[in-house]
């Protein structure tokens, strides 16, 4: 083995840290697109429940694109589209572009389905309560929409952060290509891959619980 | 832009790309036929099964959900590689969506036992029923009506995350493209028509889904 020692070494303490700094990468950005894509996603599922046909036709059909096709795919797609077109994009950028109108897409009918549940009766009762529609829009469907869709949202959210997995491909430093780089330096695919999922768990998990507390606090 | 885009060599390559597309759907369907089986058994392993396999059950769920998909497609790919065992790309492919697929339905088919008051077991049971007729018609028809529209969505997602195959070598839709891209470098192109054939299996079967939806819950 001692020809080999050149070439690969064995895992050290300080690949945790390499790792660490890659899952900090990839929370970066899922929160990046989460947020871009959330606001987006607000305006859409609001454009789309507002307007019947037309936003339907044009934002609506987009959406459905975006959620129906693989987001490898869109993101190798996006990753080649951009050059054409002259827009010089890095990795974090492309990737950010495409996760971020890839959450919206699905935070569009998260909203949707908010509006939905309050439901016309309600609105027709604020307005004619006197107020404008913005107030209604704020004061009542708001607070009523988020709590009916506040855990599809979490779904949503923890789904980006899972699916930020895929930006390795375009070459971003993120948790699961840093794991794959070291499986390639340590050969030791198992400990590694094992350290990156604890990873994964601790930024998922705590979310998921901490959406469910909140649930249980708003229920009762 | 002076970009020229070329067409023609990728249409030339339609057939076997549409080819890929049925392997793609094969390991899809595979997958969630497995996915249903094993998820149905966690979801009940994980409401009255003998603790042990009840922890077992919980983790598997939790890892399922809680890690990416290509993740756990590494993990069957290199990961095993540890232990000496070393899969195909297909299986690979479908031990990872079975995996996926099984914890999601799994958290599906468990929220559909739960719906069904359990005062049902016990009328059906007072009436003379025997407890396989009790499950076959009265708990199973109606938690296939509440998980139905979530296993579609798992299936559409099957066939999504089957697309991850090309990171480990298996030659279907993606993979192929891949392999037909990197021979020809005309990547937008090649990647443009493959997000028009996903989109049309995707849609198929919504459609399907639909059709069946509206012959099983008729009443």
């Amino acid at each position: 083995m001692s020809n080999s020692a050149s070439f690969f070494s064995d895992f050290q303490i300080s690949d945790l840290l390499f790792l660490g700094e890659a899952a900090g990468r990839t929370l970066g950005i899922s929160t990046v697109s989460i947020t871009i894509g959330t606001a987006l996603g607000c305006v859409f599922g609001w454009a789309l429940q507002e307007s019947k046909w037309f936003a339907q036709a044009t934002i609506g059909t987009i959406l459905d694109i975006f959620r129906s096709v693989p987001l490898i795919i869109q993101l190798i797609l996006f990753y080649n589209f951009f050059p054409i077109i002259g827009w010089k994009m890095g990795p974090f950028a492309a990737g950010a572009f495409v996760l971020s109108i890839y959450t919206a897409a699905l935070v569009a009918n998260v909203v949707r389905g908010g509006i939905d549940a309050v439901g016309t009766p309600m609105r027709r009762a604020a307005r004619s309560l006197g107020m404008s529609y913005w107030q209604d829009l704020r004061y009542v469907v708001w607070p009523i929409g988020l709590r009916a869709v506040f855990p599809s949202w979490v779904g949503v959210a923890l789904s980006v952060i899972k699916d930020s997995a895929l930006v390795s491909v375009l070459g971003y430093l993120e948790l699961l290509r840093a794991s794959q780089i070291l499986i390639t330096r340590t050969q030791e695919p198992f400990i590694i891959l094992a350290c990156a999922g604890a990873f994964y768990f601790a930024l998922s998990y705590p979310l998921s619980k901490y959406s469910k507390k909140l649930e249980e606090g708003w229920a009762s | 832009m002076d970009y020229n885009f070329h067409w023609r060599p990728v249409l030339r390559k339609l057939p076997e790309l549409l080819e890929a597309g049925l392997l793609t759907l094969e390991v899809a369907v595979l997958s969630m036929l497995l996915g249903i089986a094993i998820g149905l058994g966690l979801a009940l392993l994980r409401m009255q099964g003998p603790t042990p396999l009840r922890q077992i059950a919980t983790t598997w769920v939790e890892i399922a959900r809680n890690t990416p998909a290509l993740f756990q497609l590494f993990f069957f790919g290199f990961g095993l590689g540890a232990f000496g065992l070393h899969l195909s790309p297909y299986l690979i492919v479908l031990a990872g969506l079975t995996f996926n697929n099984a914890g999601y339905l799994a958290e599906n088919f468990r929220g559909g036992f739960l719906a069904v008051p359990e005062t049902q077991v016990r009328a059906a049971r007072s009436l003379g029923m025997t407890a396989i007729q009790t499950y076959v018609r009265i708990i199973i028809p109606q938690v296939l009506k509440i998980v139905y529209h979530p296993m579609t969505n798992q299936m559409v997602w099957a066939v999504l995350m089957s697309s991850l195959g090309m990171l480990v070598g298996f030659r279907e839709l993606s993979g192929e493209t891949q392999f037909f891209a990197s021979k020809t470098y005309r990547i937008f192109e090649y990647f443009a028509v493959t997000a028009v054939i996903y989109y049309v299996i995707v849609k198929i079967i919504l459609l399907a889904s639909n059709l069946l939806a509206r012959r099983l819950f008729r009443y």
